[in-house]
């Protein structure tokens, strides 16, 4: 079969973009991994990383403790910011298909704060039921039953206007920091420290053993995600529409949630609220690649993984001696993008539409 | 092969393609359709008309599977409409809605590409390229095909829905309202395309408010008032004087066209 011509620029721009990406992030990996109180070349940290899967180069970190640093210390953590960053931006690029909205974003909505108020109550009553897995298991319970509530909140006529949304979404922000508030209030001192943490979003202390528990909630989001491409460029038509092409609304709305609610719960449950990945990355890969969910699916998951991993970095490094929250980072970037894309789609709205 | 992939067999010319029986319709306590039957036949186009609020878009929503029934049945190709599989039913008819918003800017080629998505893994996917050039060619939306879908005109934007449905290749068409935002020349080809379908085989249902339009395309007409169907039959038959002063409650005429001796509804004026 021949392509038109606009349709294999399109494709060939999103494999030029996803290389592109993919090319930034392991070069961001290796720089980030070798930054630090402890410093290597990215020569030194790939040869620490091929000894680890049995590949020995010969080449070793100058100085005792590089090595043992490099690998229970910063592989984690930049192994948690790409995962970590790749399942915000999918979730966000998610929510924003089924709401229809480019402005839906877990943060945003009050996903993220919920997620963290189930990750804290763990916390705050000790509550171990399901072992480890007990933080990411209550996140994504409580993200889930946000996400549900979002949704059924915000849709009047099948479809989501921005003030119902953004006002949903201050309700529901104002109601779980209520909640985180609470928590606060009953937990002791390093339960109270660890909140703290949870509401600025931090990967700091990542280790080997939380990645392992967050990475299969992820793998099972981006799958499941890539999955619902086609189907979610469908419901761009409207609901009636994508029905009357085959597709089952009902079950797709409720997959999506789902797997939203897992992406987000994973995030949240060891780094905390890190808000507007969701939104800067999706919109700027649409802005490149245009709207069908196929291409921005892989750039959002690359592009998520490569800003979480530079904002890391700038977030362990920008100051001497100290560990900057992430959250905070993402928001005081994502804060004013907000505003101009509300700005915009007011403009193009005629109002608050 | 599992049973989505199935391709519905077509039907043959004056087979029944859609059957309602008794339909009813209420929501919220208020009754909009009651004890609607109607027959849609493969090779035909018929319209729905009828004054504002008198249950047209419902019984269309109806018939497509978007309203909930009260009483009543709906088959297509003699299969109970519930018992379709989604995938299965939007390869046997296809739907242009009334309203036409698409969420994100997604190119009007992309857009009409979309109408091929129930194709997609069937022996008839090799078509799509050509249903999608011959559907924008029709419609005359070539000429914009890369330009974003909200950034069109109301009228560019029907007529680029239009492709969608027409992309779809199905053996029954339901068009809600289809000329509502096009301009003359544009409304003329909507109804002509119609017609081209109906003489290929196809069943065509379509939601007008035109009456003139409905009279001089349609093979039957379906006039539905206050949700009931008042009278169903050839145009000459149901649009006469006396039924649309009484249905649409002002006074007209009915003139032939001196050429084709089709009726022109003129409603009278001071």
């Amino acid at each position: 079969m021949t392509i038109p011509a606009p349709a294999r620029a399109r494709r060939g721009r999103a494999g030029l973009l996803t290389l592109a990406l993919l090319v930034a992030l392991v070069i961001a990996a290796l720089l980030s991994t070798g930054t630090g109180q402890l410093s290597a070349s990215p020569v030194e940290v790939l040869a620490t990383l091929l000894k680890q899967v049995g590949i020995d180069l010969g080449v070793v970190p100058e100085g005792p403790n590089v090595e043992a640093a490099l690998t229970t210390i910063r592989f984690p953590r930049v192994v948690m910011s790409i995962v970590i960053g790749a399942a915000l931006a999918v979730a966000g690029l998610l929510m924003q298909a089924i709401f229809g909205n480019p402005l839906a974003e877990p943060g945003v909505v009050g996903v993220s704060s919920g997620a963290a108020v189930g990750a804290c109550s763990a916390i705050v009553f000790n509550l171990t039921f399901f072992g480890e897995w007990t933080v990411p298991v209550l996140a994504f319970g409580a993200g889930l039953a946000v996400t549900l509530l979002v949704y059924g909140l915000s849709r009047a006529g099948g479809r989501t206007e921005v003030v119902t949304l953004l006002l949903t979404g201050i309700a529901l922000n104002a109601f779980c920091g209520a909640a985180l508030a609470l928590l606060t209030f009953l937990g002791d001192t390093s339960a109270r420290e660890q909140i703290v943490f949870w509401q600025l979003g931090s990967l700091n202390g990542s280790l080997w053993q939380q990645v392992l528990v967050v990475l299969p909630f992820v793998l099972v989001g981006l799958t499941g995600a890539a999955f619902l491409a086609r189907r979610l460029d469908l419901l761009a038509l409207g609901e009636k529409s994508a029905r009357h092409l085959g597709v089952n609304v009902e079950v797709l709305r409720v997959t999506a949630i789902v797997l939203t609610a897992l992406l987000v719960g994973a995030a949240v449950a060891f780094a905390g609220i890190i808000a507007f990945v969701g939104l800067v990355i999706p919109h700027l890969m649409r802005m490149i690649l245009g709207p069908a969910h196929g291409p921005l699916l892989i750039t959002s998951t690359l592009g998520g993984a490569l800003l979480l991993t530079v904002g890391d970095l700038i977030a362990r490094t920008a100051v001497p001696f100290a560990d900057l929250p992430i959250g905070m980072l993402t928001s005081l970037v994502g804060g004013p993008f907000f505003f101009w894309l509300l700005r915009r789609s007011r403009k193009r709205a005629g109002g608050w539409g | 092969m599992s049973r989505r992939l199935e391709i519905p067999a077509a039907i043959a010319v004056g087979e029944l393609a859609v059957r309602a029986r008794g339909i009813g319709v209420q929501l919220d306590g208020k009754r909009i359709l009651e004890g609607v039957d109607l027959d849609l036949h493969a090779g035909e186009v018929l319209a729905l008309i009828g004054p504002n609020g008198a249950g047209k878009s419902t019984l269309l929503g109806v018939l497509s599977g978007d309203a909930a029934l009260t009483t009543g049945t709906v088959e297509i190709a003699g299969v109970p409409l519930g018992d379709w599989h989604l995938q299965v039913l939007a390869r046997q008819r296809a739907v242009l809605a009334q309203s036409n918003a698409v969420a994100f800017p997604f190119s009007v080629a992309e857009i009409v590409e979309m109408g091929r998505a129930p194709w997609r893994r069937t022996p008839l996917e090799d078509d799509d390229e050509r249903a999608v050039a011959e559907a924008m060619e029709l419609t005359e939306v070539t000429r914009f095909a890369e330009r974003a879908y909200p950034s069109l005109s109301g009228g560019e934007r029907a007529r680029a829905s239009l492709a969608r449905v027409l992309a779809q290749r199905t053996g029954i068409v339901m068009l809600d309202e289809p000329t509502a935002a096009l301009d003359l020349k544009h409304q003329e080809a909507v109804l002509r395309i119609a017609r081209e379908r109906a003489a290929a085989g196809d069943a065509v249902v379509v939601v007008l408010h035109d009456l003139n339009l409905a009279a001089a395309y349609a093979d039957r007409v379906a006039l539905l008032a206050d949700g009931r169907l008042h009278s169903a039959g050839a145009p000459e038959q149901v649009l006469t004087a006396e039924t649309i002063a009484e249905v649409y409650q002002h006074p007209v005429e009915i003139v032939r066209h001196p050429r084709t001796g089709r009726a022109i509804v003129v409603p009278l004026r001071d």
